[in-house]
């Protein structure tokens, strides 16, 4: 199943501290290189844990695009 | 839906035994210096910031208080508080405080100052630490160095806390000194790497 929304990180802002990580119940985050936070968009549920956690408030739900 | 634990999503006992041991006996605050020593050492030659992610017992620290009792509001940081200019400049202050200890160091090194039993907390308030040391058990500046990193290691997890209510529980990670200076590090190597 895939969900409606999935979550994308602000990278200019993500401090790469990982509390997303600990949050996601899939987890489909990961830090690339201790640069920035990634969503496996594949992966994401859009549960929203990680955007209401991130300390620097840079992670957001977007809508998923509906190739048909 | 639980997650794997692993040895190391318990290291947030480690930072409450720090400050108690430090309680104590000031010496045992030199144990602290591996949170100063471990991330600088994963980011430089792993170029990442699994100290960050899987063992900074303070960051979790501060994830776990408010999940055993309800204290953070949970709201949104302001937004500068996450800003490039706030966590560099944050930075420059906290590491020109640490020159500022490592020099009062030296001078009782130096024989220039005597030993201050106190610690100083929010680089102002001077509070007497004095029980945890018996004068002369070890060299002077071992012991003011501990006094020193003591203070501006209960001085940040303070800060911590107080953002951790205010804010979000992890808000101190978005400007933590250690967590810009390392993500730093890894910036800088994966910029290297491309070119
Ligand atoms: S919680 Fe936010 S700032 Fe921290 S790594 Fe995740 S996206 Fe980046
Ligand atoms: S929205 Fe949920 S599933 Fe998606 S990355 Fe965030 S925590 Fe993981
Ligand atoms: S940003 Fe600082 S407090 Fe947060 S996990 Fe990293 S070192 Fe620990």
């Amino acid at each position: 199943m895939i969900s409606k929304k999935y979550s994308v990180v602000d990278t200019r802002r993500c401090v790469s501290c990982g509390t997303c990580i600990k949050e996601c119940p899939k987890d489909a985050i990961y830090i690339h290189k201790g640069c920035y936070a990634v969503v496996d968009t594949d992966i994401c549920v859009g549960c929203s844990l990680c955007t209401r956690t991130c300390p620097a408030d840079c992670i957001a739900l977007v809508d998923r695009e509906v190739v048909s | 839906m639980n997650k794997t634990r692993h040895w190391y999503d318990y290291l947030w006992i480690w930072s409450i035994v720090f400050f108690a041991l430090g309680f104590f006996n000031i010496i045992f605050a030199w144990l602290g210096m591996l949170d100063f020593i471990l991330p600088l050492l994963f980011a430089i030659f792993g170029g990442n910031k699994f100290f960050c992610n899987h063992l900074c017992g303070r960051g979790q620290l501060f994830s776990v208080i408010p999940k055993k009792i309800k204290c953070s509001r949970n709201k949104p940081a302001p937004s500068w508080m996450s800003s490039k200019v706030f966590r560099y400049g944050f930075l420059v202050f906290f590491m020109t405080m640490f020159g500022t200890m490592l020099y009062q160091t030296w001078r009782v090194f130096g024989g220039v100052s005597s030993l201050s039993e106190t610690i100083k907390l929010f680089w102002t308030f001077r509070v007497p630490w004095g029980w945890t040391y018996t004068a002369g058990s070890t060299s002077d500046w071992i012991a003011q160095f501990a006094f020193g990193f003591y203070g501006l290691m209960l001085t940040s997890a303070l800060i911590g806390l107080i953002v951790m209510v205010l804010f979000r529980p992890r808000t101190w990670c978005s400007f933590c000194p250690m967590g810009s200076m390392t993500q730093t590090i890894c910036k800088i190597k994966n910029s290297r790497k491309r070119d």
